[in-house]
């Protein structure tokens, strides 16, 4: 659907873009995933055709919309923006906005309705949206851009002025819709647990660059870098050295290698926190408990003063002070010094 | 609209408003160096020079000290009755330099020289400052007020660092606004007998024998104009753009205390001398002046010729703004700048040099125009553009630029967006610079005066007439209207400062 090659911008002195590359599958939402500044903004821009890319091409249906010498204007692009704040039409009713994209006949042909309802606001067709809560904003800015079917949808950041448990649902129910509509989607955000819990595949973005690109749980499970790693979740990069082809010594035993070794000799291998079960020994010493509800992370100290983490489910945590044995759920990923 | 068709529009504007400069420039050269140098380098051009600056600085010091501390009384104070004291203080931009300088003339005696004309000129044009000072008041943010105080600033600490702060770029534009009709005025000082620079050039052109000299000088007022232009180009750098979608709480409001009684009374003050007396003036003299027979049916047709001529002005004026306006809101940037600041230039020439220099671009290049009232709206619109830029450029704040975006990803034509996004969501700043500009052109007189199809006259022109001649209360009936008349849309724009 959307294929990006070498995408390059810059403004003034500031290099937002440096060499993107980006490819998104018919129906699939991938979410672009970096901290801030990184040209997460910039990237969407670019594809929807509010900017002129310095170099690079952009690639929609097989279509070149951008390149050299080319720029196919925002307006013939068929890709819509679900931007940060919403920005409905304030001069319009919510009816007016979704339909706003339409032309006439698929206005009365019911289009309206359809999109608001796949985004659970049947009967607010005909209020202002200053009428309309900050979420409800933000569904019919969606609803919007689904409406005309585009063949690309690019969501900017569309919950982050949004509070906490708002966030959760909206997010369930605007990735149904997309789902439903059969949308293909873009979705930026800086939230790695938006990314991960949305999104088909994720494209790791840092400094203007696309640094990992993949499946959700790929991306997760096994980094590409260390900085990935950490941004990616929480993570622990511990010091250890390349027993052999498959597995390394660590502080916390000889464990199993996923991948393969990579660089010989000293390395640092990645630990999620729910690798790490408490049992019965004296490994660590526990330091102190972040309380999550459904979960505990456990801060540890091993014997020769290495700090880690683990993640413990239910009633089964150990007090602070005590000690404890660990065990390490299934295979690690080593790095070479960076 | 895309940048590069917002651009030729704007370049487009920009050229039939400077035409006159053209002119201008076109004379003065042919004049060459020795004749401009001898102009210029004589002690007549100096004391003019040092007189027109005093005024301009004596009456744009007291017009922002009135004008702001009317706007923040009305907008941050518990004041009485603050509605219509916010009305009330817009309600001097009715009233012609002119028109005041008689009334106070024939109110007081040898009421007449330098600080008369401050005087008058302050009372007239104060409003400059008010209006948009009011409107920014009203309209800014007040969590920026309430950390300034949690973070221990007192009142008139937050007023100082914060608030006013707010409203420094309106305060600026206002100042300018003032500081460019003080050297422009030829109402108060002819009236009031204060030789100014374009009291000098409109006697050198009057009589004939000088236009050289007259143009000169004129070229030395532009010089002018560029220096507070740029002036006002530095003291804007810090201000804010976008400044959000207006506040979601009204401010906190000063408690006056004791202040309370002398606040109302500056206020009754400055509208009893701004209003009053020209009032008073007026109403004696029309009760003399209305009784003449013939008088109502011309009263009638200058009253209609004033209501289309400044109607056709201020549709012009729009016009020609739209794209500078937008331009500058849009894409800013060194080029938009420059477009906004030359859009300035004209608007300090005298009216006289306006009107002379089109009727010359009418006679040798557009002559299909000359001797119809479009030439005059012609005059308007290269007068005015400033005022109408300003009003489009602070109402494009309404229409944030992502809504654009979102409007052409959703498939609309940029010309589709403008009309159907764009524009609506200004329509309510565009009105209010609608109704300034309609106002100004009702009250314009010299270029009036020259670029008028023989034969029609205005409210304006009738009482030049009528009072050049003495006839005070024949001029009355005129003047009378004509205060009525601007007085419509500066209420409007009173009505718009966010207070009621
Ligand atoms: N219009 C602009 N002018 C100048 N610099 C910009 C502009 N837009 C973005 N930048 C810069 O480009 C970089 C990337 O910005 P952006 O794409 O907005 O990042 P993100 O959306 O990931 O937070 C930043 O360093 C930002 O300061
Ligand atoms: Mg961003």
């Amino acid at each position: 659907m959307l294929d990006a090659q070498g995408l390059r911008k810059s403004y003034g002195p500031v290099l937002a873009l440096d060499a993107v590359d980006l490819t998104v599958e018919k129906g699939d939402l991938t979410a672009v995933l970096g901290p801030s500044g990184c040209g997460k903004t910039t990237l969407l821009r670019c594809v929807a055709g509010f900017e002129r890319v310095d170099a690079g091409t952009v690639t929609l249906d097989g279509r070149a919309v951008a390149a050299a010498g080319t720029h196919v204007p925002p307006h013939r692009r068929h890709v819509t923006v679900v931007p940060q704040e919403g920005a409905l039409f304030p001069h319009f009713s919510v009816r007016d906005n979704v339909g706003y994209g339409l032309d006439r006949s698929a206005r009365r042909g019911g289009r309206v309705d359809e999109v608001l309802a796949l985004v659970g606001l049947d009967g607010y067709a005909d209020r202002m949206p200053h009428q309309l809560s900050g979420g409800q904003q933000q569904r019919v800015a969606v609803a919007r851009a689904l409406a005309p079917r585009p063949p690309l949808v690019l969501l900017d950041e569309p919950f982050s002025a949004l509070d906490a448990t708002l966030r959760t649902d909206l997010r369930r129910d605007i990735r149904a819709a997309l789902r439903a509509d059969g949308a293909t989607a873009i979705l930026v955000t800086h939230d790695q647990g938006e990314a991960l819990s949305m999104a088909d595949h994720i494209a790791v973005m840092r400094a203007g660059r696309i640094v990992q690109h993949g499946q959700s749980n790929q991306v997760y499970e096994d980094p590409a870098d260390p900085w990935i790693a950490e941004f990616v979740g929480e993570a622990m990069l511990l010091p250890a050295t390349i027993a052999n082809a498959t597995t390394v010594d660590t502080a916390l035993g000889r464990l199993p290698l996923r991948g393969a070794a990579g660089a010989a000799g000293r390395v640092r291998v990645l630990l999620r926190p729910e690798q790490l079960s408490p049992t019965d020994g004296d490994l660590a010493e526990v330091t102190r408990h972040e309380y999550h509800g459904h979960d505990t992370l456990l801060g540890l100290r091993l014997a020769d003063g290495t700090p880690l983490l683990a993640r413990v489910m239910g009633q089964r945590t150990p007090p602070v002070g005590a000690s404890i044995g660990l065990d390490v759920l299934g295979a690690v990923r080593a790095y070479g010094d960076a | 609209m895309p940048r590069p068709a917002l651009f030729v529009a704007a370049t487009g504007a920009l050229a039939v408003a400077l035409l006159p400069l053209v002119y201008l420039l076109i004379r003065t050269g042919e004049a060459g160096l020795g004749r401009i140098a001898d102009e210029v380098l004589t002690r007549r051009v100096a004391e003019l020079a040092g007189r027109s600056i005093a005024l301009m600085v004596v009456v744009t010091v007291a017009c922002t000290v009135v004008g702001v501390a009317a706007a923040f009384l009305v907008t941050r104070t518990d004041l009485p009755m603050r509605g219509a004291f916010g009305v009330l203080a817009a309600l001097p931009l009715a009233v012609p330099t002119y028109v005041a300088g008689f009334a106070w003339i024939a109110t007081v005696d040898g009421f007449e020289g330098f600080w008369a004309a401050a005087l008058v000129l302050t009372l007239c044009s104060y409003p400059y400052v008010y209006l948009p000072v009011a409107a920014a008041l009203a309209a800014a943010d007040p969590a920026q007020e309430e950390v300034a105080r949690s973070l221990g600033r007192g009142p008139w600490r937050t007023l100082t660092t914060v608030t006013l702060q707010q409203a420094r770029p309106a305060i600026a534009g206002g100042a300018l606004l003032v500081a460019l009709y003080t050297l422009s005025d030829f109402g108060a000082v002819s009236i009031l007998r204060t030789d100014t620079f374009t009291r000098a050039i409109f006697t050198a052109f009057n009589l004939g024998f000088d236009r050289t000299g007259a143009l000169v000088l004129s070229t030395v007022l532009v010089l002018l104009t560029m220096v507070l232009l740029g002036l006002e180009l530095v003291s804007r750098t810090r201000g804010a753009r976008y400044a959000g979608g207006g506040p979601r709480r009204p401010a906190t409001r000063f408690h006056l205390g004791r202040l309370r009684i002398p606040a109302v009374s500056a206020l009754v003050a400055v509208g009893l001398f701004a209003l009053g007396v020209p009032a008073a003036s007026l109403v004696r003299w029309s009760i003399a002046g209305a009784s003449r027979p013939g008088t109502l049916a011309e009263i009638g047709a200058a009253a209609g010729n004033t209501l289309s001529v400044s109607l056709g002005g201020a549709l012009l004026t729009l016009l020609l703004a739209l794209p500078v306006g937008l331009l500058t809101a849009r894409a800013p940037g060194p080029i938009a700048t420059l477009v906004d600041r030359l859009s300035y230039l004209a608007h300090a020439l005298p009216g006289i040099v306006i009107g002379l220099s089109l009727v010359f671009f009418g006679i040798a290049v557009a002559y299909p125009l000359y001797q119809t009232v479009w030439l005059l709206a012609l005059g308007y619109a290269t007068l005015f553009l400033p005022l109408a830029v300003a009003a489009v450029t602070g109402a494009a704040v309404q229409a944030p630029p992502v809504l654009d975006e979102v409007a052409r990803s959703l498939g609309r034509s940029p010309f589709v967006v403008l009309t159907s996004v764009t524009l609506p969501l200004m329509v309510r700043g565009i009105g209010a610079g609608a109704a300034l500009v309609f106002l100004t052109c009702v009250k314009e007189l010299p270029a009036t005066l020259l670029l008028r199809p023989t034969g029609m006259d205005t409210l304006a022109t009738e009482l030049w007439t009528h009072t050049s001649t003495a006839s005070y209360a024949a001029a009355a009936p005129y003047a009378a209207l004509l205060v009525g008349v601007a007085a419509i849309p500066t209420w409007l724009l009173g009505r718009r400062t966010g207070l009621t």
